[in-house]
């Protein structure tokens, strides 16, 4: 675990009074695509808004444990949430482009926000390469002041990813980034996953076995708020360890 | 074999149509009211309209024993009070709006929401007794030096500083437009998605940040349409108006002095108006007021409607 880019020590975490995440100790390899699975409800996504400090944004949630990047807990009092999610980038399930900014707007959103000055120059050279890091560059360079709504909504997930990108994240959290997208879209967006692993760490949550099977190389399973099962991938799905990780790949429940 | 029973088509189709009916005559009502309101006004300003013509708009005379009559420094009046209302309590509204619906805690969210919206429950003439006994005098000993003071270089902070005033009343008009604009912001930021605001905070955004990159620019037409809908309300004030203003129909560039609106002279004068030509001038007068109050409507719809078609999308 010496080499984990992020880990969580005995995480547990509350809506109100009911627990919804009971204790998870897991670690995120660095340069790897970490997959987390279950059922709906299993805590997946409350899992991951945890590594990044969005679960206490929703009123009455709350979280206790550790989460460690690179080492530190960013739960200690002195950690500012702002500073953790420059660090902790996050693409949501549904894509949430800014409706009234254009494209390039879009994805320099979160270079305009405090602390972060970049020249013009600087600014139209990020946002290409972030748009490029995307895979959406082909698409819309010569759109670019056009609103990022008027686009597909793959091509909005992708944008959205460009956006988390443009601010230089050390990890890259995705919550289900495919589940409102055609199959297409979802394939340009696994590539991507392949293609970003090499400068980003990438902890995906989804309900698509074979999406974890395919870009993942390690995977989670989660399960009424437990973690039943964490191992390769490839471990995962072939011998799994644990009767109810594979009476749920199999598709036994969930 | 069991008989089965039609209904035919026939029943529902009749009920729609008397629904459809019944609500389409309602709707016209309000149509033929706007209509009759206005050709009544008209009818009786007619003599008003032929003695004076379009030079009733452009001339500063208003003199009951001489029989002549101007509308500008009514029109002025109206203009500059609302908009220096405007001016005062737009950004407060946005302010305790931004407050209630990304600041403050539920429980004192709902208590001071409902304080606020108290002020628009106190009748206009307890506004008009307050600032012709408090405000008004507090902001000729208090404001009305400093602006002097600081910004006298400006003809509108220059000369005799009177408790019944232009700025005594824009800022009674700003105390009772705010409840209205800040309601319906609050009502448009909380209606901002929940993914909007968290895309912005995922970015690292700060509180401040979220709110300029997601919850204004959503808002946007929501905030104009609440701004019209104060903006009406200080053109129309009437009571509290003519209480605070002063009643002077002249135009002065300086804001300590008294001046009137096209509402207060029509609520001042109308009981004492005794010739013919006076009664047509004062309804001439409100006639003006309800095209400009039409006109700004029609303005402001047009500007959210450029607005949302030029830039705004909602996502799918």
């Amino acid at each position: 675990m010496a080499d984990n880019k992020m880990s969580t020590r005995d995480l547990r975490a509350f809506f109100h009074k009911v627990e919804a995440l009971h204790g998870v100790t897991l670690g995120f390899a660095g340069n790897r695509v970490t997959a987390i699975i279950g059922p709906s409800g299993c805590g997946k996504s409350t899992l991951v808004r945890c590594l990044n400090r969005m679960h206490e944004v929703v009123p009455g949630a709350a979280c206790t444990g550790q989460v460690l990047l690179d080492g530190e807990d960013i739960y200690a009092p002195a950690i500012d949430p702002v500073q953790v999610r420059r660090r902790v980038g996050m693409v949501f399930q549904k894509p949430t482009p800014f409706p009234t900014m254009s494209i390039e707007d879009n994805v320099a959103a979160g270079l305009k926000l405090n602390g972060i000055a970049v020249s013009r120059a600087e600014r139209d050279r990020m946002v290409e390469e972030s748009l490029r890091r995307a895979a959406l560059w082909d698409e819309v360079k010569d759109r670019l002041k056009r609103p990022g709504a008027s686009l597909s909504g793959g091509q909005q997930q992708r944008l959205c990813v460009a956006r988390a990108l443009a601010v230089e994240p050390e990890v890259l959290l995705m919550d289900e980034p495919c589940s409102a997208l055609d199959p297409i879209s979802t394939a340009r967006i696994e590539e991507l996953l392949l293609e970003l692993k090499e400068n980003f760490t990438i902890i995906i949550v989804t309900h698509n076995m074979q999406q974890a099977a395919r870009c993942s190389d390690f995977t989670a399973f989660l399960y009424a708020g437990d973690l039943i099962e964490f191992g390769e991938t490839k471990q995962i799905f072939t011998t799994p360890a644990r009767r109810e990780t594979e009476d749920y790949i199999t598709g036994r429940f969930g | 074999m069991p008989r089965v029973k039609t209904r035919g088509f026939g029943v529902r189709a009749v009920g729609d149509r008397i629904f459809n009916l019944t609500t389409l005559a309602m709707a016209l009502v309000i149509l033929a009211l706007l209509a009759g309101l206005t050709a009544e006004l008209f009818r009786h300003a007619l003599p008003s309209i032929k003695a004076f013509g379009f030079g009733f708009l452009t001339s500063t005379d208003w003199d009951p024993t001489t029989d002549q009559y101007g509308a500008l420094p009514f029109i002025y009046g109206t203009a500059v009070s609302s908009a220096l209302a405007l001016l005062i309590a737009v950004p407060l509204a946005l302010g305790v709006a931004l407050c209630l619906s990304e600041m403050a805690p539920a429980w004192l969210s709902r208590k001071i929401g409902f304080m606020v919206e108290l002020l628009a429950a106190i009748p206009s003439v307890v506004y008009g007794l307050w600032g012709i006994f408090v405000a008004g005098p507090w902001l000729r000993d208090h404001l009305d030096p400093l602006l002097a003071k600081y910004l006298g270089f400006l003809p509108l902070f220059q000369g005799p500083q009177v408790s019944v005033s232009m700025l005594t009343a824009s800022v009674i008009l700003a105390i009772m437009v705010l409840p209205y604009i800040s309601a319906v912001c609050t009502d448009v930021f909380r209606a901002v998605p929940r993914s909007q605001r968290e895309a912005a905070l995922a970015l690292g955004a700060t509180k401040w940040e979220m709110v300029r990159i997601a919850v204004l620019p959503y808002g946007v037409s929501g905030i104009i349409g609440a701004i019209i809908l104060g903006l009406g309300r200080a053109l129309g004030e009437t009571i509290a108006v003519a209480m605070v203003i002063g009643n002077s129909p002249q135009i002065s560039a300086s804001l300590f002095m008294p001046s009137a609106t096209l509402a207060s002279v029509i609520a001042n004068e109308f009981v004492e108006a005794t010739s013919t030509l006076n009664l047509a001038a004062l309804v001439e007068l409100g006639l003006v007021l309800l095209v400009l109050g039409l006109g700004l409507n029609i303005a402001a719809r047009l500007m959210v409607y450029g607005a949302t078609q030029r830039r705004f999308q909602k996502p799918a």
